[in-house]
């Protein structure tokens, strides 16, 4: 009985948590009942996730209304695979967040915390498991309604700054999404997702379509932060709080690549984007500025939180160049790379905000000798660091490998020299902190406190091990990114 | 144990012998024993695999699949044997000179330093025992990240600079050259397993194999080629047991290792001869190898005299692979195991002189064999051998080389052998010739011998360069069944 609407429990139970934390009010209780919403919602996506690797697609009529007519809720491969990383960053996060917040935050506002937390856990899910584009733009707005919260919640008065940026940025992507799916209901008359995938073909790539896809790729591309659609990013990322931050880099950005994916490749169709329009090349390009300049700006932060936000938008450009390849290795490459990422960036932020806390700041003159007093950590990040270059036996040696091989395979050795080019850059930046860290003295008179807290070391180290694991155990990801590069190929269900 | 359990335990014995040493911190005394113990079981364990391989036999060990259709796997064939039995056998010297070493001069950050040379011995066993090129570059990697912490040791200005270039020339061409050469291989040829007779065999265009040829080539820079041998150099800031087996034999012969792999496993020698596209390489080999001797001969600093040297050596490997005949590629496999005899001597040497009387020039050792009698003998037998002195171990691998060049009718390898030869005697014998004929100066403080474990090691690996032609029925053994 409760097997059969876990799709639509997937997001109902982190949306209904919300209003209860509000209610109870009390730190304790809120934090409770995020952790326990947020480990339901990875629960049940990994039940999703085993559930259509054994039979395909599952398809979920809402309140019994059939698609296309009603809402669709859409489990297929790619879906349930971001999934499984939303909700994983979730309830990692969920836990890690008591101590940080409790030492970021004032305690009136904790519960507001936990309750936006949850807001947004529930639009990022409801994004990606939503099966039609309008309810799609609805759960845009609740993830990032939220987000602006969570970010003006920043103890640095440049929170609000930041959060105000994101707000005015975000709200244009947002508008430009809608626009584009109102053109596309103009031009069909449905908003199913499956169902204008069915449509399009018939109408082919008349100038509402076209508008369309024009509106949809910059809203979605101001969304995941393509560059130069990125400023709203380094700001953002720096002045939120430390669990916050982690919550945004690991999944907010992944969700919206996940969007433009599914727009591109199952709603228009591959023959639109890929053969007719030169989106590819557009992509791509963009995708090189990105990694380029993000990553030579990343070298000169003088703080380590913003110099992983440029790693990130650095990192996007990756995952972008995976899509507009538009290859079957190119888009494994870009799948494989949102959930590496994911988790390397995840894990990454999640110690910062244990530097934060014990160092009391992550500009690197706080930072020297740290190894010293924060030994755990600081190996952490390290090694998070090393998954973040792509180094053999991390995670992010995986996507590298089909990145490269994509390139390849497409022809474009050029475009392969150029991504381990830029690799090295981040040896770079990465080194900029081991060097500060292991071969520095440490400030006179301004030691940290010593080792993070356990709560968040243990939650910390788990995406660490992550981060390696993957970098041997690749079935799960290779294999359900295949999987999803096959479907949006057309290949399989 | 069956073969599989012993490559599995020459990967986990010197693992948990990191972690027991880290374990063991704060009782020096047992740190050094764990340190000890490990290394004797590690070369206990690789001695074991030696009578399988010796018979022909091909132990493997696949552990899972890392990729679709690439495994993380090791497979034992006869080079890979060599470098783990000299690799292995040269840790236990050289961790009993290290502890004359680090104690004699009161280092820091020991248990650091033992834990890092223990997991640099695993990436170099998981080099030397893999089983295709994803697992190479797996450890090649491990082995470059691991080191690091060595080479930074004494954490100074002059140890980061030195840790830059060390990990921006290894990791530089690591992933900007080496991994675009194997992913290429990957799309080319469908497979990275190192078969006898190549894997890109039909697979590439005469020009496509001539580019990967450099990708790879240069992309090793742990062979140090030029323009990318500037790291070995720089990493000598590292204390001197670092120099001696990670910088004389296990990183560097992990470097000339995986060329010769690649030359012969990747390509194979078929291909390659047949392909003009690839007669570049000879000549390199021969570049590097004279202009790395005459950086040598006008260096004063001995460790960097001997960093040179070893840059010149290591392009005797490459150049003698290149020739591409039997004879060539056995002298290469050869001179892997004696160059790493006869190196090691030397800088056991070069860090006795410095704990005994901290000199580190080669125009200060005036006069010192006569304090440093035993030091500056076994320094002697590893010059002549480098040189290539008969009955010494390098003069097999130079003999070996020179008919080989000859049988390559390649006049320009023969008179790069030759002209090294005398380059080496250049830079090596004004030092024996100062060290035993000269007077010491004036003002000198007294001083004798480094400590007994130090010279104890250098005597031994002194009396391995001239036993080794005597005892060279394995080792040229396993450099034949390379050849073919």
């Amino acid at each position: 009985m409760i097997a059969e609407h876990l799709p639509a429990l997937q997001v109902v139970v982190p949306l209904a948590a919300a209003p209860l934390i509000v209610l109870l009010r009390h730190p304790g209780i809120a934090w409770a009942l995020a952790v326990a919403a947020s480990v339901f919602a990875f629960g049940a996506s990994v039940a999703l996730a085993l559930e259509v690797a054994r039979t395909g697609v599952i398809s979920y009529a809402m309140g019994n209304w059939p698609p296309p007519w009603g809402i669709e809720y859409r489990v297929d491969a790619l879906s349930a695979f971001v999934l499984v990383l939303v909700s994983a960053i979730g309830a990692l996060v969920a836990p890690y967040a008591w101590r940080s917040v409790a030492a970021e935050l004032p305690r009136a506002q904790h519960y507001l915390f936990y309750a936006v937390y949850c807001l947004c856990l529930a639009g990022l899910l409801g994004m990606t498991i939503t099966g039609d584009a309008f309810n799609l733009f609805v759960f845009m707005e609740i993830a990032s309604l939220s987000m602006y919260v969570l970010i003006a919640l920043g103890r640095d008065r440049r929170a609000l700054l930041a959060s105000y940026q994101y707000l005015v940025l975000g709200t244009i992507g947002a508008t430009f999404y809608v626009i584009g799916v109102g053109l596309l209901y103009l031009a069909t008359g449905t908003l199913n997702i499956a169902d204008l995938a069915a449509r399009l073909p018939q109408i082919g790539g008349t100038r509402p379509v076209l508008a369309a896809l024009s509106f949809i790729t910059v809203g979605v591309s101001l969304k995941l932060a393509l560059f130069p659609l990125h400023l709203w990013l380094p700001n953002a990322y720096a002045y939120a709080p430390s669990a916050a931050t982690a919550l945004l880099a690991a999944t907010a950005t992944k969700v919206s690549v996940y969007v433009l994916l599914r727009f591109y490749f199952t709603v228009f169709g591959a023959a639109l984007v890929v053969d007719a329009l030169p989106v590819s090349e557009i992509l791509i390009g963009l995708s090189i500025a990105a990694v380029v300049t993000a990553s030579l700006v990343a070298l000169w932060q003088a703080n380590l939180k913003r110099l992983l936000a440029y790693s990130s938008v650095a990192q996007i450009g990756y995952i972008t160049l995976g899509v507009g390849l538009a290859t079957r290795d190119g888009l494994t490459a870009a799948v494989v790379h949102l959930f590496n990422h994911g988790i390397t960036k995840g894990a990454l932020f999640l110690l910062v905000g244990g530097i934060a806390l014990r160092a009391g700041g992550v500009g690197f003159e706080r930072l020297q000798g740290l190894a010293r007093t924060m030994p755990l950590t600081c190996l952490g990040v390290t090694l998070a660091g090393l998954s973040l270059i792509g180094v053999p036996g991390t995670a992010g040696f995986i996507s590298k490998w089909y990145l490269v091989l994509g390139a390849l395979e497409a022809g474009h050795w050029w475009l392969a020299g150029l991504v381990v080019l830029t690799s090295l850059i981040a040896v770079a930046y990465v080194w900029r902190f081991v060097e500060a860290a292991y071969l520095s003295e440490p400030p006179a008179g301004k030691a940290s406190a010593g080792e993070a807290p356990w709560s968040m070391l243990v939650v910390s180290w788990a995406l660490v091990a992550a981060c390696i694991w993957f970098g041997f155990d690749t079935s799960f990801t290779v294999g359900g990114a295949q999987r999803a590069a096959l479907l949006m190929l057309g290949g399989a269900p | 144990m069956t073969s599989a359990q012993l490559i599995a335990a020459c990967l986990i014995v010197p693992a948990t012998g990191a972690a027991g040493i880290a374990l063991a911190g704060r009782w020096p005394n047992l740190r050094e024993g764990v340190t000890l113990a490990a290394a004797a079981l590690l070369f206990a364990c690789v001695l074991g695999l030696l009578p399988t391989v010796l018979a022909g036999g091909v132990p493997q060990l696949f552990v899972l699949e890392m990729l679709p259709g690439i495994a993380l796997g090791f497979r034992v064939e006869p080079l890979g044997m060599l470098f783990a039995l000299v690799a292995s056998g040269l840790w236990i010297v050289n961790s009993v000179y290290s502890i004359g070493y680090m104690r004699g001069n009161d280092e820091l950050h020991q248990t650091r330093f033992y834990v890092c040379f223990a997991l640099a011995l695993a990436a170099t066993m998981g080099i030397a025992l893999s089983a295709n090129l994803l697992t190479l570059f797996l450890f090649y990697e491990m082995l470059t990240l691991v080191t690091w912490p060595l080479v930074t040791h004494h954490g100074d200005a002059e140890a980061r600079r030195g840790g830059r270039l060390y990990l921006g020339f290894l990791v530089g061409t690591s992933i900007a050259l080496l991994l675009p050469a194997i992913i290429a291989t990957w799309a080319l040829a469908g497979t990275l397993e190192f078969t006898p007779g190549g894997i890109l065999r039909g697979k590439a265009s005469g020009p496509v194999i001539g580019g990967l040829l450099a990708l790879y080539m240069f992309g090793i820079g742990k062979a140090a080629l030029m323009p990318f041998h500037r790291w070995l150099p720089a990493a000598m800031v590292a204390p001197t047991p670092v120099s001696a087996l990670l910088h004389a034999v296990a990183v560097v012969k992990a470097g000339v290792f995986a060329v010769v792999k690649v030359v012969i496993y990747v390509f194979g020698a078929e291909t390659l001869a047949g392909v003009r596209a690839a007669d570049w390489l000879p000549a390199v080999a021969g570049f590097t190898i004279v202009a790395a001797s005459i950086v040598a001969l006008r260096s004063d600093n001995l460790k960097r005299r001997l960093a040179y040297s070893t840059v010149s050596q290591l392009s005797y490997v490459v150049l003698a692979a290149a020739l591409l005949t039997p004879l060539s590629v056995a002298g290469a496999v050869f001179h892997i195991a004696a160059h790493a005899v006869g190196k090691i001597t030397l800088f056991f040497a070069a860090g006795a002189i410095y704990t005994a009387a901290h000199k580190t020039e080669v125009s200060q050792l005036d006069g010192i064999g006569r304090r440093m009698p035993w030091t500056m003998g076994a320094f002697t037998i590893g010059a002549l051998s480098l040189i290539g002195i008969p009955p010494l171990a390098g003069f097999l691998s130079k003999w070996m080389m020179f008919q080989g060049a000859a049988q390559a009718g390649n006049g320009m390898a023969l008179a790069v052998l030759a002209l090294s030869t005398l380059l080496n005697a250049a830079y090596f014998l004004p030092i024996v010739y100062a060290a035993f004929w000269r007077a010491p100066h004036e003002g000198d403080a007294p001083h004798g011998e480094a400590p007994w474990p130090s010279v104890a090691a250098l005597v031994v690996t002194a009396a391995a360069t001239i036993a080794l032609p005597f005892a060279a029925a394995v080792p040229l053994a396993l450099a034949r069944a390379v050849a073919g």
